[in-house]
C-alpha cells in the first residue's frame, strides 16, 4: 500500500496540494525504457524476474516506445557511434522524463577507455542518477529506481516550465 | 611442409611472377610469402584463377602498423576451399602515404574489408568504389589503430595519477 501524502485529515474529507497527488501517482506508475547494451542489461532482466520483481515499485510495465515513456534506463556500453541514437531515444521522450544511468560504463565509460566509446552518457543527455557497480546487482538498481522514485515524488509541477530546465537541456544542445 | 600448398604457390608464382617474392616462410604452420607491392593484384588474380593453387576464397585483409619500420603492411588471407590449402600474402606501404590498388576487381567481399583497413589505418585503396569509413563515428580525424594515435580517450579527467596513487 502507498501511504497518503501529507494533508489535512477529518470525517469524510482528505487535503493535501495537487503536487503532491501528482507526484504520488507518477512516483507508483514509472514507466521504464530499457536501453540495454551489454551485462547491465542482464541484470537488469534479473531485477524484472520474479526475484527481485521491480512491478513491486510499478515499474512492471516496460515501454518500449520512448514516446509513452517516463524513465530511460541506460544500462551498457554506449559506443560513440550509438551516441546520436541514445540521444533520439532521449529527445522522442515525453516530459516529464527522468534517465537513470546504469552501471560504470554508462556513468563514465567504465574500463572502456578508449576512442571508439562514449566516456558517459551524461556527456549527450542529463542523467538523474547514477547507479555504480560493473555490473551492479539487482539491489543496486531497485536502489537507483527507488532514488528516481524520490526526485520524481518530490518534483515540483513546475520545475520543467523553468528556465533553469531549459538551460540545462541546452547544455546539451537539445530543443 | 607436405600438404601446406607454399611450395606449390611459390612454384606457381615463378611460373609468372619472377622475382615478386621477398620472403616465404612456414609461420606458425601457415604459409607466409612477402612480396613487392606493385603487382599484388596481379598476383592474387593469377593466384585464384590457376588450376594448381585456385585460392578462390578471400578469408580476410588488413592493416599492421609497424612503427619502428614506418611501414603499413597489408595482409591477404587466401583460402581454397577445395583442397583446403591457405596461403597469406603480405605487402608492405610506406606509413606517409599507404596506397595500394582495390582488390575488389577480383574479390567483391573486399569491399568492406578495405573499408575497415582505410578506417583503422589510412590505406588508401585506389579505385575502390565506396571508401569511407565502416566501423568508427564518421567526423573522427584519426586512425586509432596506428601506434601514433592515443588509444586512450582524451576527454577523460578522472584518470590522473593522484587518484591511483601513481
Amino acid at each position: 500500500m502507498v501511504q497518503a501524502p501529507e494533508g489535512v485529515e477529518g470525517a469524510g474529507f482528505f487535503a493535501t496540494s495537487l503536487e503532491k497527488v501528482v507526484g504520488m501517482a507518477r512516483k507508483n506508475s514509472i514507466w521504464p525504457l530499457p536501453f540495454a547494451t551489454s551485462c547491465c542489461g542482464i541484470e537488469f532482466m534479473a531485477t524484472m524476474g520474479a526475484h527481485y520483481d521491480l512491478a513491486r515499485f510499478g515499474s512492471e510495465r516496460l515501454s518500449f516506445s520512448p514516446r509513452q515513456a517516463d524513465l530511460l534506463m541506460v544500462m551498457g556500453t554506449i559506443a560513440k557511434k550509438m551516441g546520436p541514437v541514445l540521444r533520439q531515444v532521449y529527445e522522442q521522450m515525453a516530459e516529464p522524463r527522468w534517465v537513470l544511468s546504469v552501471g560504470a560504463c554508462a556513468s563514465s565509460g567504465g574500463i572502456f577507455d578508449t576512442y571508439s566509446v562514449l566516456q558517459g552518457i551524461d556527456r549527450i543527455i542529463p542523467v538523474d542518477v547514477y547507479v555504480p557497480g560493473c555490473p551492479p546487482r539487482p539491489e543496486q538498481i531497485i536502489d537507483g529506481v527507488m532514488k528516481i522514485q524520490r526526485l520524481v515524488e518530490t518534483e515540483s509541477l513546475r520545475r520543467r516550465d523553468s528556465a533553469e530546465y531549459k538551460a540545462m537541456l541546452n547544455q546539451y544542445g537539445i530543443e | 611442409m607436405e600438404g601446406t600448398g607454399l611450395e606449390k604457390t611459390i612454384g606457381v608464382l615463378n611460373e609468372k611472377f619472377e622475382g615478386e617474392v621477398l620472403h616465404a616462410a612456414m609461420l606458425y604452420d601457415f604459409p607466409t610469402i612477402t612480396l613487392k607491392k606493385d603487382k599484388i593484384i596481379e598476383i592474387i588474380k593469377f593466384l585464384k584463377e590457376h588450376p594448381d593453387t585456385h585460392y578462390h576464397y578471400l578469408t580476410t585483409l588488413c592493416g599492421i602498423h609497424f612503427p619502428e619500420l614506418n611501414q603499413i603492411a597489408i595482409m591477404y588471407q587466401l583460402h581454397n576451399m577445395v583442397s583446403g590449402e591457405r596461403v597469406r600474402l603480405k605487402i608492405y606501404l610506406p606509413a606517409e602515404k599507404p596506397e595500394v590498388p582495390t582488390l575488389t576487381t577480383v574479390f567483391a567481399g573486399a569491399n568492406w574489408m578495405e573499408r575497415e583497413t582505410y578506417d583503422f589505418f589510412g590505406v588508401i585503396f585506389t579505385g575502390h568504389p565506396d571508401l569511407r569509413r565502416i566501423l568508427n563515428v564518421e567526423d573522427m580525424i584519426m586512425f586509432p589503430l596506428r601506434k601514433e594515435f592515443p588509444l586512450e580517450d582524451q576527454v577523460r579527467d578522472d584518470k590522473n595519477d593522484t587518484m591511483f596513487g601513481r
